[in-house]
């Protein structure tokens, strides 16, 4: 596996090969290193399982988010050269200039995420449209030169990949040194289109039907911010003089802003384009629905402890906005779960658990009595009871089958009131708990929500809720717990079907209040004098402290006070039920020494404390001094840390020496000191020349015999 | 007026070339007498310039191909090698005067071979009789291949030793051409940009068949009035015209008003044609959906050109680091500490700081800074404590793929790299937001 990076960090490469290496290699990995636990087998089989059904289901999101978007550009594709088709002679055609038909797809600054949406348009165009696609990449095109050799590869092999029963003279076009300009392109159009034509009208409704007589030939650019001015420029001029011949169709994937068309190209280029502007799913709609689909679900029995969410996010937010990143970071976890969690050969559906627990060894079953949340179950248990579960095996796995049950009972009701929950907090001025359904998820994990002062303050602004809003809640919240097939909610949703009743009786009895309170108003609009104005306002104040409250009023109360105890027994936080360890993950160190490496701050400690790394005693130092023990660059580099700018090079080696010979002091001093050890010398040079290759010196002009330093101390 | 004339080329096809060449006539006639008769030889080489769409293609284009001279039209920018072009020349020259279709592979690397095949062309086909001419459009490109090219083809005439005559044509002026080995100096001829008289007399000339000319003319008139200030491209005017003139007859199709009801006319098309100007003719939507957008007769406020989606959404800190980035590009090395540390010293106004703080840096442009200081300056803004991570360095490389910051000196990236800001003061506010 190879990067384009010169650094040695640590890469997330593509599922494809990562599955291929899992599948040959992990299930050994998983019992090799393991040893000591127990299913490792089973443990790998339910990982991949549990992974391939959450990567069908993520692509099945992402196609049904991209669905929309590719349709309007299949449409547009469809439409642009239509009047190529029908080479039509009317007057305003013959008079108006041909343009290039462009689409600019905006995809956002997450660029990592864009080769997925590429590889979907150029199937989707491959199947409906035209066979004829060309995916361009800046890095390809330096020049205008490569840009066509690139592009009529492309177009020309996959020809060849469209009936392969002609092949022959395809293959001897492409041996042939082909001369890359814009007339062979023609002709091998004309020659592909005709020959389609030309062909029986059996095969022509196999291969033909779905594209027409002439299908546009369709060049992508993947990067247009990287491509050079002039590359572009000297492309669309050459094309825009084909137009006639060649139907054309550029498709520009842009991932910052649209106005750098015209940064890249000046008017006498853009004039040559008739641009249309697509624009995709914004990234964060597109991580709410991810997470909407995949955590907030009970369809996976794996689940995501709190921190290692937050880090997920944090990553996505405040990095790299990339949605295939974070499906990633998911992936991780599941791996590093099931790999380092014996018991997680219990996180599975529900169906299987009862023949997995029972099949549980001894170790196992020991694995489960470690498990903190299940010895804070065991100590409120009664005494006769807990020496039952510590020291009988079948009686314990009926126990944890029992527990696990209810976890996953706990999963499905916590959801729904989370999104009934969310239905309310959503609609709230300034969102106290968070606008997205994530942030109130993590709010929930974290601890309980309801001691929060975010939850105080989004109650309090609950029972000001206007009565159109809250019946509008409240029929939503029924609609979420009504979607769900237990029994649990019957109570609840016949509770909350008895509020919105109440709520129609009101508006009967409405009628008559409404003339109690608008007289008052009434009043106030007769007067106009300031002094009298300010009384009755006050007037107004105190009489509406004491009134006693309406009726609708009692019922929002009420309402909300409901909620609020379906709140308090539903959304616990997870960590504080029994056996949760089994199915999530809680490894957020783990992750984030993964996910966000700090290769500065290892190679500061790595250089400045090496016991860290090389777990020698002997190099452990205490304080600020120098062991002579240490590896030399070590040394070298901690000497380093102490000088300024410039380093001069002699007093380095002094003091390189001085330490080295501090062992040796005792029976060495005799030996004269100001002439350095040759031995020493060497060590001295090649230390510095190992810094100088780290990046932390270089050599400098400035002063003779110094070297410059280029970091600021270890950061 | 002069008329066309020339005792070598029948009356006939004059008469027709002088239809087709409006406004042009005396450049078509200086040209006519250059060549001569068909046999004679002619100049070696013409440079002739002027700019965007002053027709120098079109007429060269009608006026080689109405008399039916030997000729071939190759495109510069579009052979951007040495060998594309050459062989194109001989590729076109086989094909020259029969039409034919002969692609036997031409091979042809360098110019002598060029002027060996060259030869034997004309050969095969007959042509050593007459003058032959080699148009090379886009001449500019010529400069950027192959020193020996442009001297070669300036007196390709002597080299090959026949009647052939290299016609260049250029937007800009011979002095920018001159090689500074020195060079044969062609014939220079200039042609200039046509007038608003010009412009109406060409444009008026295909009218729709469906209206009178009159008609036509009278559009073409208020259309100039309002794009002339801004657009003397004749194709670019050409391709308005075509676009908006449905809308100037949609009175006369309801039968509000007649042709001849001028007035009426331009109060219907006039407020048109200026938001065409705003929105079409700088590309901020494209024709077609112009076309839709009066078809359906909606507004184009509803339409959002291109330049309405400037915000970027970008990541927590790629934020901050564009806009530290910014900080560092347009304050001086000097009032970082002033800024960004909390316990700086006094600040001292001498007269050389207030002087030197008038010019506006912005008017300087961006400047380059070192990654380290960019770093400083993120720390400083950011509030929370940043670990330098390696996400955090990948966003920097990632801004400099989106143009956003660009790299100044690419020698060695291990060597404290310096880069530049290249976004606006807009575009950062938009995101400081």
């Amino acid at each position: 596996m190879s990067t384009c990076s010169v650094s040695k960090g640590c890469f997330v490469f593509k599922p494809s090969t990562k599955k291929r290496r899992l599948s040959d290699k992990t299930a050994h990995d998983f019992r090799c290193t393991s040893n000591d636990s127990e299913d490792t087998e089973l443990r790998f089989v339910t990982c991949q399982s549990l992974w391939n059904q959450i990567k069908s289901e993520t692509e099945k999101i992402q196609e049904n988010l991209n669905k929309q978007l590719l349709d309007n550009l299949v449409s547009f594709l469809s439409r642009s050269h239509s009047d190529f088709q029908e080479k039509t002679t009317e007057w305003t055609c013959r008079m108006k200039f041909r343009e290039i038909p462009t689409a600019a797809l905006v995809l956002g600054v997450n660029v990592t995420d864009h080769d997925l949406t590429f590889r979907g348009l150029s199937d989707v165009l491959q199947d409906n449209i035209t066979p004829y696609v060309a995916l361009l990449e800046a890095k390809d095109c330096p020049g205008i030169k490569n840009l066509m050799q690139k592009l009529m590869g492309q177009l020309m092999k996959c020809d060849i990949d469209v009936d392969s029963l002609e092949d022959e003279d395809c293959v001897q076009v492409s041996q042939n040194r082909i001369r890359c300009s814009m007339p062979s392109l023609i002709s091998w159009y004309d020659s592909v289109t005709k020959k389609t034509d030309s062909e029986t009208p059996s095969k022509k409704r196999n291969s033909s039907s779905r594209h027409w007589q002439s299908p546009p030939v369709v060049v992508i650019f993947r990067d247009m911010e990287s491509f050079t001015t002039k590359v572009l420029q000297d492309f669309i001029v050459i094309s825009s003089q084909h137009i006639h011949e060649l139907p054309l169709v550029l498709i520009f994937g842009i991932a910052t802003s649209p106005m750098i068309i015209h940064r890249l190209l000046p008017h006498s280029v853009s004039s040559l384009l008739c641009i249309e502007l697509f624009q995709s799913l914004s990234c964060k709609e597109h991580l709410s629905t991810i997470i909407d689909k995949l955590l907030l679900t009970s369809r996976f029995p794996f689940k995501l402890g709190e921190k290692v969410l937050q880090v997920l996010i944090n990553i996505f937010l405040y990095h790299d906005f990339s949605v295939q990143n974070f499906i990633k970071g998911f992936q991780l976890c599941i791996v590093e779960h099931f790999y380092s969690q014996p018991l997680s050969v219990l996180c599975c559906h529900l169906a299987d658990i009862k023949k997995r627990v029972y099949s549980l060894s001894h170790n196992q079953c020991e694995n489960i009595r470690r498990l903190p949340s299940f010895r804070r179950y065991v100590e409120k248990q009664e005494s006769g009871k807990q020496i039952e579960l510590l020291t009988n095996d079948s009686f314990l796995k009926e126990e944890t089958e029992k527990l696990l049950e209810d976890l996953h009972v706990y999963h499905e009701n916590y959801v729904r009131i989370l999104r009934c929950l969310h239905v309310f907090t959503s609609s709230l001025p300034k969102y106290p708990l968070g606008k997205q359904i994530r942030e109130l998820h993590c709010a929930c994990l974290e601890n309980r929500v309801w001691e929060t002062e975010e939850y105080e303050s989004s109650l309090q602004l609950a029972r000001m809720l206007n009565k159109t809003d809250l019946v509008t809640i409240l029929q939503q919240c029924v609609e979420i717990l009504m979607s769900s097939s237990g029994k649990e909610f019957d109570r609840a949703v016949g509770k909350l079907k008895e509020f919105l009743t109440q709520f129609q009786n009101l508006e009967a009895e409405a009628s008559q209040e409404r003339d109690v309170s608008v007289s008052p108003q009434k009043e106030l609009q007769k007067k106009t004098d300031l002094y009298h104005l300010q009384k009755t306002l006050l007037e107004l104040k105190e009489s509406r402290r004491s009134k006693k409250l309406t009726k609708f009023e009692m019922l929002r109360f009420e309402v909300v006070d409901y909620i609020d105890s379906l709140v308090r027994r539903y959304l616990v936080p997870a960590d504080q039920r029994t056996l949760q360890e089994i199915v999530y993950f809680n490894g957020a160190a783990v992750l984030r020494g993964h996910l966000n490496a700090a290769p500065r701050t290892a190679l500061h400690t790595a250089l400045n404390n090496p016991h860290w790394y090389l777990k020698n005693q002997a190099l452990r130092c205490d304080g600020g001094g120098i062991s002579n023990k240490a590896p030399d660059i070590c040394i070298v580099y901690k000497l380093h840390l102490e000088c300024g700018r410039l380093i001069n090079l002699v007093d380095w080696l002094e003091a390189f020496s001085t330490v080295v010979m501090a062992a040796e002091e005792t029976n060495a001093d005799a030996a004269s000191s100001d002439q350095v050890d040759d031995v020493i010398h060497a060590r001295f040079i090649r230390a510095v020349s190992e810094l100088e290759l780290l990046g932390f010196i270089k050599p400098s002009k400035q002063k003779t015999d110094h070297v410059a330093r280029l970091t600021w101390g270890g950061c | 007026m002069p008329n066309l004339e020339h005792p070598a080329y029948p009356a006939a096809d004059l008469l027709h070339l002088e239809g087709l060449v409006p406004c042009r006539e005396s450049q078509v006639s200086t040209l006519l007498s250059i060549f001569g008769e068909r046999q004679q030889f002619s100049f070696p080489s013409i440079f002739i310039y002027g700019h965007t769409s002053s027709g120098k293609t079109y007429v060269m284009k009608t006026l080689l191909t109405t008399l039916q001279l030997p000729h071939v039209f190759v495109n510069c920018v579009e052979y951007f090698t040495s060998r594309l072009l050459l062989e194109e020349i001989l590729i076109q020259l086989q094909s020259c005067p029969s039409g034919t279709e002969q692609t036997s592979p031409v091979h042809c690397d360098t110019l002598s071979d060029f002027v060996r095949l060259f030869k034997q062309a004309l050969a095969t086909q007959e042509l050593q009789d007459q003058t032959v001419y080699i148009v090379l459009d886009r001449a500019e490109q010529l400069r950027e291949m192959e020193a020996n090219i442009l001297p070669a083809f300036l007196r390709l005439q002597e080299l090959t030793d026949r009647n052939v005559t290299v016609i260049l044509l250029s937007e800009i002026v011979w002095e920018l051409f001159r090689p500074n080995i020195g060079c044969f100096e062609p014939f220079t001829m200039y042609f200039p940009d046509y007038s608003i008289g010009h412009l109406q007399k060409i444009l008026s000339q295909n009218h729709p068949p469906e209206y009178s000319a009159d008609f036509y003319a009278a559009y073409i008139n208020i259309l100039l009035g309002v794009f002339y200030m801004v657009c003397r491209d004749l194709k670019e005017l050409r391709h308005l015209a075509a676009l908006n003139f449905a809308k100037y007859c949609e009175p006369v199709v309801r039968g509000e008003a007649n042709e001849r009801d001028t007035r009426k006319l331009w109060k219907n098309i006039e407020p048109h044609l200026k938001k065409a100007m705003q929105t079409v003719y700088l590309r901020e939507i494209s024709s077609s959906q112009w076309e839709r957008l009066q078809h359906d007769d909606g507004e184009p406020g509803q339409l959002k050109g291109l330049s309405a989606h400037t915000h970027v959404e970008l990541p927590y800190y790629s934020k901050f680091l564009l806009i530290a980035a910014y900080l560092a590009s347009y304050n001086p090395v000097r009032t970082d500490k002033r800024f960004f540390l909390k316990h700086h010293g006094k600040i001292r106004k001498t007269n050389f700081m207030k002087k030197h703080e008038k010019t506006s840096n912005h008017l300087l442009g961006p400047k380059p800074f070192p990654l380290d200081r960019l770093l400083a300056i993120l720390y400083s803004i950011v509030d929370n404590r940043v670990a330098p991570t390696a996400n955090i360095f990948s966003q920097i490389t990632s801004l400099v793929t989106l143009q956003l910051l660009s790299m100044v000196g690419q020698n060695d990236q291990l060597d404290g790299p310096r880069y530049k800001c290249t976004v606006s003061l807009d575009f950062i506010r938009a995101i400081a937001r």
